[in-house]
């Protein structure tokens, strides 16, 4: 199952379409992480909304892949998370720490756009972020 | 094991990583049929998830079966994972959160503990590691 | 009720003998007497009932068809000495007449006022034959005793049946996710929380944040007396999962008993956005969404 990552403005988009593999995720991971990288990009969404179940190794790819992208100068939002399944996380143990998460796609835009807006005039740069 | 009727319904081998998916896939569909709540099925996939993963993390090779249960008033479904893999050989220690021999969060086992009803590990070291887990839910009056 | 069916198949009393030959047949003689009159003394029945200002939530044919039907199992009762259809009718009536708020006095009234009416009838119909007189009132007294005990008996338990069902339905709606303004819920909970009760909130919580796109919530626990270890875990998770779906939870009305149970299970209090009441929590959620509360004084245009 590959997941089709979509390039918008400064953000990446990945969203995942059906249950995953390890390998598929391990593969979106790698992908992700050298795209943040190819493309300069400042923000990573990843939309779990068709994942029904997220066990102990989804979450750890998940920090992997904020922590990594962090590192490349990238903020990551988890989107789309289902109450189930977050019910049965947070019994799990599986909590996200440190990683941010919002309700669906249209809130992680929001955001990101709020988010790193501030970084880029930190660093002085210049450059419209696209919206929408 | 107790005396309450098991059906074994399913076994899912399990030597990839897609047997994983598998695995707790048909274990949702079980607990719809047996009547659990979607946010049930979800907690009954979650921890199929988990010891699905051991068996391939650390024995590499086993099965998974999947079954209905019924004990009084209540209906259940029960979920065993065998491999003839390395073994644990300190299980409370290996049912303590945050313990991980390979550098993996350690919730796997406490967490689908957690989750489940009943849940009980056998395990020999040399030999093999046998988890039985149950998650009951009672039958309307 | 066909599911309570089995219960209670009477036997008779001590010291009642049933259905001896000569009771037999004074009941028999009772019968054919009530069977005769059934027109004249169902209308007294429900004269009296209305008299009595019993059943007021009914109206007067509702009353004659109901006392219709309870004379005619009545009579067969006494006939056959079998109180099945009596009682499945006690409770068939008990259920229709429940929820209009008729109450249990009520019932064992007009029970009471039949028996009267009959005893009456018989009184006059007996007046010259008082040995016969005293030996049909012998034959009836049991009988009508337990006719009466019997719908009696099948009004309260309906009547608890249907409180607890009451209880069941008030307890999943005690607790109600109230939106206050868009994006904002506030969970008030109230009372004893179980884990199962402490487990429906959670996923009704989840299932609100979700219809209602909120990103702040505030779990106000000020009614909440005690709290074990258990469903203080719980509370915590609630906190947890509600931030996967992207909502801030703030926790309001803490008591120091609670705040220290959730020390003892390890919970980091400073990582858990708490205030101490709901009003102090609802301006934090305010400001978190980006409102601006104002003091009461900078609302009114300066002169
Ligand atoms: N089937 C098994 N055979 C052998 N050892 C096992 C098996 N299952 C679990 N273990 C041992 O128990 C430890 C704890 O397992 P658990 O699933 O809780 O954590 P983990 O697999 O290390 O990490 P996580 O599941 O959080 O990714 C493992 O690190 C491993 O040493
Ligand atoms: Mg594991």
């Amino acid at each position: 199952m590959d997941v089709p990552i979509l390039k918008q403005g400064h953000f990446l988009i990945a969203s995942i379409q059906s249950a995953l593999s390890d390998a598929d995720l391990s593969q979106l991971r790698e992908k992700l992480i050298e795209r943040v990288g190819r493309f300069r990009a400042r923000g990573v969404i990843v939309d779990v909304t068709a994942l029904d179940v997220m066990d102990s190794f989804a979450v750890r790819t998940l920090r992997d892949i904020a922590h990594m992208a962090r590192l490349r100068g990238a903020e990551t939002v988890i989107v789309g998370i289902q109450p189930e399944v977050a019910f049965a996380m947070v019994q799990l143990g599986l909590t996200l720490k440190g990683i941010s998460t919002a309700l669906d796609l249209e809130e992680g835009l929001a955001f990101l756009n709020q988010h790193t807006q501030g970084r880029l005039d930190e660093k002085g740069e210049r450059g419209r972020i696209e919206r929408g | 094991m107790d005396a309450s009727s098991v059906a074994d319904q399913l076994r899912v081998e399990i030597a990839s990583d897609v047997d994983v998916v598998q695995a707790r896939q048909h274990g949702r569909e079980l607990a719809a049929g047996a009547g659990f709540s979607t946010g049930d099925q979800t907690v009954i996939a979650a921890a199929i998830s988990e010891v699905a993963r051991n068996i391939l993390m650390y024995a590499k090779r086993g099965e998974i079966s999947l079954g209905v249960v019924a004990n009084g008033d209540q209906q259940g479904v029960v979920i065993v994972a065998r491999d003839q893999g390395p073994g644990i050989p300190d299980v409370s220690r290996a049912l303590q959160d945050g313990y991980s021999t390979s550098g993996g969060l350690g919730l796997g086992l406490p967490g689908a503990r957690r989750l489940m009803d009943d849940f009980d590990i056998a395990s020999v070291v040399g030999q093999g590691t046998t988890v039985t887990m149950r998650k009951w839910r009672r039958l309307p009056s | 009720m066909a599911t309570r069916s089995k219960e209670q198949r009477e036997s008779p009393p001590a010291g009642i003998p049933m259905h001896t030959q000569d009771t037999a047949a004074l009941l028999r003689e009772l019968v054919a007497h009530l069977r005769q009159n059934r027109t004249e003394l169902r209308e007294e029945w429900a004269r009296r009932i209305t008299r009595a200002q019993l059943l007021t939530a009914m109206t007067e044919e509702e009353i004659f068809a109901e006392a219709t039907s309870v004379y005619d199992n009545y009579v067969e009762a006494l006939e056959t000495g079998t109180f099945e259809a009596l009682q499945a009718y006690a409770r068939n009536l008990s259920e229709r007449i429940i929820p209009r708020g008729v109450e249990t006095h009520e019932v064992l009234g007009i029970v009471l006022l039949l028996r009267d009416v009959l005893a009456r009838s018989l009184f006059g119909k007996y007046q010259e034959d008082f040995d016969k007189l005293n030996r049909i009132l012998d034959a009836y007294e049991p009988a009508a005793n337990r006719i009466a005990n019997t719908v009696a008996v099948g009004f309260v338990q309906e009547r608890e049946r249907i409180i607890r069902q009451q209880q069941e339905a008030i307890r999943e709606l005690s607790t109600p996710v109230l939106q206050v303004r868009e994006r904002l819920l506030i969970l008030p909970i109230i009372g004893v929380i179980d884990p199962q009760r402490a487990r429906q909130l959670t996923e009704q919580l989840l299932q609100a944040i979700r219809t209602n796109r909120a990103k702040v919530v505030v779990i106000d626990i000020t009614g909440v007396a005690a709290m074990d270890s258990n469903v203080a875990n719980h509370l915590v998770q609630t906190v947890e999962a509600s931030r996967l779906l992207g909502a801030t939870v703030i926790v309001t009305g803490l008591s120091p008993e609670i705040a220290q149970t959730l020390v003892t299970i390890g919970v980091d209090l400073s990582e858990m956005a708490t205030v101490g009441d709901l009003q102090g929590g609802i301006e934090e959620a305010e400001r978190l969404l980006g409102y601006k509360v104002l003091p009461l004084e900078e609302l009114t245009p300066k002169a």
